[in-house]
């Protein structure tokens, strides 16, 4: 039973996973291993729910080394990451970071990211389990002048939560270069190198729990060292990839591969933000004509947010219907610790997703009532340009 | 009474012809934090290696196998209102089902203690 758990969930067998930089760490601090996009990965410390409600009152660590980091250097780079990506790279001031989508030419998402302008390149963050993918999609487009780095040789931390603030103003940061922003300065979804004893960290105030919070690219062989010194703070606990997960969904934040896909639109994802403004007028991005036209005319089905009633959750694949036609099917689906009770994430028809729209989930032949609800579940707690820090 | 245990981490207290099934404590700290159980109604005929009730926890649904096979007797109400019992109680408050014995032979293939302790410590 408890090998099947491992599979139901969604992670891979134990063998052949490659091991990333904090593995020593994790397990000294009785962390349960799994695979994850074919590394060995903690799900859990102390447990998920408790991870979980850590971050949301203190500060949670987490390795998100098995994600992708790349740089793209040289001149027009901003210009070419418009032929693969709906956002406006252009004006994307340096230090500023943005959540953008790769599209296949049919509008299709290949993977979502985090692109920020480093004021000599753009650093990218993408999916542990695209990157391969990603980057021979982004080499087999490169133009000449125009270089791609996997930055392999780096490790990525994310301290999340409402103390994270707190703890990083303690590390003592000093900025890199003298036109940057301090670390003070940071407000979400910026960005900007800092020196910590003498070690270069890439530092973006951003993540994925619908917390403050921030990212950190460290070079590999100092992760360890980075990571024992945040967790030398009592506000912070290591958690594990179980919660990373439950966080996302109630911050309403689509998981790649489950919510979202190479069959799916921005616009069916409910992502239409990350199409900038000008994007919007002027296209120019792979899938442009069938994107703008559901931006225009509305998409044939959309990603929504489920309550579930009662207390079996409802998972992944279960199917959504609305009476005795099935209208939908869920696409992540678990338990909401902050809130104490079943939320999904469901991709339905277009007529089905308005808020408030009465449907049923089948759940092992059950029906559970559910209902459309706006996202986030949980209201986000970020700490925006304009907000006192 | 005795306690006997299955490979697949269930337990089973057996008392003449009736006995109490749940599961074991390295099942729900495999499971983790238990969110719901669905258990089996009184009346219902189980079979042993058969779905009998499903654990789920904050990651995922789990079965639980009937260790032998029966007439289900009653369930815990106790884990409708505190399924947390699984993790906190497994063997003892935290029990899923009581059934009525079909076969008492179907006992004879089942783990005791010390069995069930070096298979989890080969796992």
């Amino acid at each position: 039973m408890p090998g099947a758990t491992v599979v139901a969930g969604g992670y891979m067998a134990e063998a052949d996973l490659k091991s990333l930089p904090l593995d020593a760490l994790h397990r000294r601090l009785g962390a349960r291993m799994v695979g994850f996009a074919g590394y060995a990965m903690p799900i859990q410390f102390e447990g998920i729910i408790a991870e979980h409600v850590w971050t949301r009152e203190s500060a949670g660590l987490f390795d998100v080394s098995h994600m992708g980091q790349l740089l793209v250097e040289g001149d027009g780079a901003g210009a070419w990451l418009e032929t693969l990506a709906p956002g406006d790279f252009l004006a994307l001031q340096p230090h500023r970071t943005r959540y953008s989508l790769l599209l296949t030419d049919d509008g299709g998402i290949i993977d979502d990211l985090m692109v920020t302008n480093t004021g000599k390149s753009y650093y990218m963050v993408v999916n542990g389990a695209t990157k391969a993918g990603d980057i021979a999609h982004m080499q087999a487009r490169l133009p000449a002048g125009i270089t791609l780095t996997h930055m392999e040789d780096h490790a990525l931390l994310a301290l999340q939560g409402p103390q994270a603030v707190t703890v990083m103003g303690r590390l003592a940061l000093a900025p890199a270069e003298a036109d940057q922003p301090g670390f003070a300065d940071l407000k979400f979804m910026a960005g900007a190198r800092f020196l910590w004893n003498s070690i270069t960290l890439g530092i973006t105030r951003s993540g994925y729990t619908g917390e403050d919070g921030y990212e950190i690219s460290v070079p590999a062989a100092s992760a360890e060292a980075l990571a024992e010194a945040l967790l030398a703070h009592a506000e912070v606990k290591s958690i594990g990839l179980g919660a990373r997960d439950s966080l996302r969904l109630e911050a309403g934040l689509p998981l790649y591969g489950h919510d979202i896909d190479t069959s799916v639109t921005p616009i069916e994802a409910d992502l239409a933000y990350a199409i900038s403004k000008r994007r919007k007028t002027e296209g120019g991005f792979p899938g442009t004509s069938l994107i703008l036209d559901q931006l225009l005319n509305g998409a044939p089905r959309k990603r929504v947010g489920l309550s579930v009633e009662g207390r079996l959750p409802a998972r992944e694949g279960a199917t959504v219907w609305a009476g005795g036609r099935q209208v939908g099917v869920v696409t992540s689906g678990g338990f909401a610790p902050s809130l104490n009770v079943p939320i999904a994430m469901a991709m339905v028809e277009t007529a089905h997703a308005g808020d408030g729209t009465a449907l049923e989930i089948d759940v092992r032949g059950k029906r559970i009532g559910a209902r459309v609800v706006p996202m986030p579940f949980k209201q986000k707690n970020y700490v925006r340009e304009g907000t006192k820090a | 009474m005795s306690r006997l245990y299955t490979q697949d981490h269930e337990w089973i207290d057996v008392d003449g012809d009736t006995a109490t099934v749940g599961i074991t404590d390295y099942a729900q700290g495999q499971l983790g934090d238990v969110v719901f159980v669905e258990l089996p109604e009184a009346g219902r005929a189980v079979t042993k290696g058969g779905e009998a009730a499903v654990v789920e926890s904050v990651k995922a649904a789990s079965d639980v196998y009937a260790p032998v096979s029966g007439t289900v007797t009653e369930a815990n109400p106790a884990l409708t209102d505190d399924p947390a019992l699984v993790n906190t109680a497994p063997e003892t408050e935290g029990w899923f089902f009581k059934l009525t014995l079909a076969d008492a032979s179907e006992l004879d293939g089942l783990l005791d203690k010390a069995a069930y302790d070096a298979f989890v410590a080969g796992l």
